[in-house]
């Protein structure tokens, strides 16, 4: 308890790193996954299988694999590459090839999100809007958005919980984020029980702040509908 | 690239592939047994109902890799696990990541299981009763063969996160497949070849077990296929695996 309290502010910083690691995967995962439900609701037959083959791949192979191939692979791609151009050596992270490898691996799923909630939206809300002559982008952003909005948001949530427990995981490529923090801890103090508690407890603070925030968020996102 | 490398070293990445595949079953089998009666505690609401709800919050709610850490490098933290019989299997990374891999699974079936029986139809339950069966007959005939069929699109996910999740066992000096991959990276100094072999190993692995979920499901939810005659121009059947995997 005594070494709880010491490493207290060090633990604090590490959930920071955690939760900054999350928050920056999930803004690149939502990006990508608008991208390719994009590329599969176009209709074009080179975007359908280039979005097909990316939720293939992310699907078939596991996080912490594909965490390694871009830590590893990708500094010595950028490098190869960069080195061809002139560019003096690169260091890529750990906290950004974290954030490029859950971004991409959670944009996948979002991918399948996006998409089933863009069906969701009644054909008849888009042709009304052609009907009042609105430009493509004004039926986008303004009739359709903000009602995909209300069936994407569990599927979202979802995605979120899972996309924070697989942060994880990027500790093993030396990040000092909540885990790799209580690991250092644990051991140099000999209480490794009582630092990855710790660590276990304030994941679920991490949940449960989540669960409360998202409830809210379906209500606002419901707030037309009768039940 | 050196491809050869990885067809030098085919051993090693067998090896994996029998440590991860031996992993993942067993975690599924025995988290099955331990999330069978927290399941029929949840739905039934018993006096152990809340413990249930507990254990599968905890498990649902954390990383898996803190829960194999927490085990595997935490217990020993305290003087009675290392003095007690149990260090023997306690000090070893395979039990532990096997009892942590156990845990998570049965927190996760646990909650499939409950959703499934759930979602019995009333009547079914009623009709047992009717017959006269007992409650526990009336749970081994009626509702577990009804659930588990309704469980099964469920089960090809969980298959498929635990074959996944299998890759911590790595992180705590297992050689599963990954570890074969990372192996072989730090054995020839590459940094490719280890990592795809992996990751095509993987893939190869997973969609085998979605072809074969497919195919039980096939079979136990025959009931659910569209009619035969009309087969033809009917929609192929919803798909429930991968259809939303990820839990």
């Amino acid at each position: 308890m005594q070494a709880l309290i010491e490493y207290a502010p060090l633990l604090a910083e590490g959930t920071g790193v955690t939760v900054a690691l999350a928050v920056l995967s999930l803004a690149l995962a939502t990006a990508l996954g608008a991208l390719g439900a994009a590329a599969k609701l176009s209709g074009m037959l080179a975007a359908d299988w280039t979005a097909r083959g990316y939720t293939t791949l992310v699907r078939g192979v596991p996080d912490l694999v594909l965490i390694l191939l871009i830590y590893f692979g990708g500094q010595r791609l950028v490098n190869t590459v960069g080195g061809a151009l002139g560019f003096e050596y690169i260091e890529i992270s750990a906290f950004w090839a974290g954030v490029f490898a859950i971004g991409f691996i959670y944009g996948a799923y979002l991918t399948e999100t996006f998409r089933g909630a863009y069906q969701s939206v009644p054909k008849g809300q888009r042709e009304a809007g052609f009907a009042l002559g609105l430009s493509r982008g004004a039926i986008l952003w303004n009739v359709q958005i903000p009602q995909l909005v209300r069936f994407a948001l569990s599927g979202y949530a979802n995605v979120w919980m899972v996309l924070v427990k697989s942060t994880a995981v990027v500790s093993v490529i030396g990040l000092a984020d909540l885990v790799g923090i209580a690991d250092k801890a644990g051991k140099s103090t000999r209480q490794t029980f009582t630092f990855f508690l710790a660590v276990l407890l304030v994941y679920l603070a991490i949940t449960a702040v989540s669960e409360f925030l998202f409830a809210r968020a379906e209500k606002r996102a419901n707030r037309g509908m009768v039940r | 690239m050196k491809w050869h490398l990885v067809l030098e070293n085919w051993d090693k990445f067998i090896e994996g592939v029998w440590i991860s595949l031996h992993l993942t079953a067993l975690a599924l089998a025995i988290g099955f047994l331990l999330a069978l009666p927290m399941a029929l505690a949840m739905y039934r609401g018993s006096r152990a109902a809340p413990f249930a709800r507990g254990f599968v919050y905890v498990f649902r709610g954390t990383p898996l890799l803190v829960q194999t850490y927490l085990i595997y490098y935490g217990l020993s933290q305290f003087e009675w696990v290392r003095g007690g019989p149990w260090w023997l299997i306690l000090r070893e990374a395979w039990w532990c990541a096997l009892i942590a891999f156990s845990l998570n699974s049965a927190a996760y079936q646990a909650e499939i299981l409950r959703g499934a029986f759930a979602t019995t139809p009333r009547g079914e339950i009623e009709g047992g009763k009717a017959l006269g069966l007992s409650e526990r007959l009336v749970t081994w005939m009626v509702l577990l063969p009804s659930s588990l069929r309704r469980a099964l699109p469920q089960y090809g996910n969980e298959t498929v996160f635990m074959l996944h999740g299998s890759v911590v066992a790595s992180v705590i000096t297992i050689q599963d497949i990954l570890g074969a991959g990372r192996w072989l990276n730090a054995r020839y100094y590459v940094v490719y070849e280890g990592l795809i072999a992996a990751a095509l190993l993987y893939m190869v692995i997973t969609f085998a077990l979605v072809g074969v979920f497919r195919l039980i499901e096939r079979r136990y939810l025959r009931h659910l296929a569209p009619p035969k005659d009309d087969a033809a121009d009917a929609k192929p059947a919803p798909k429930g695996m991968l259809a939303t995997a990820m839990r």
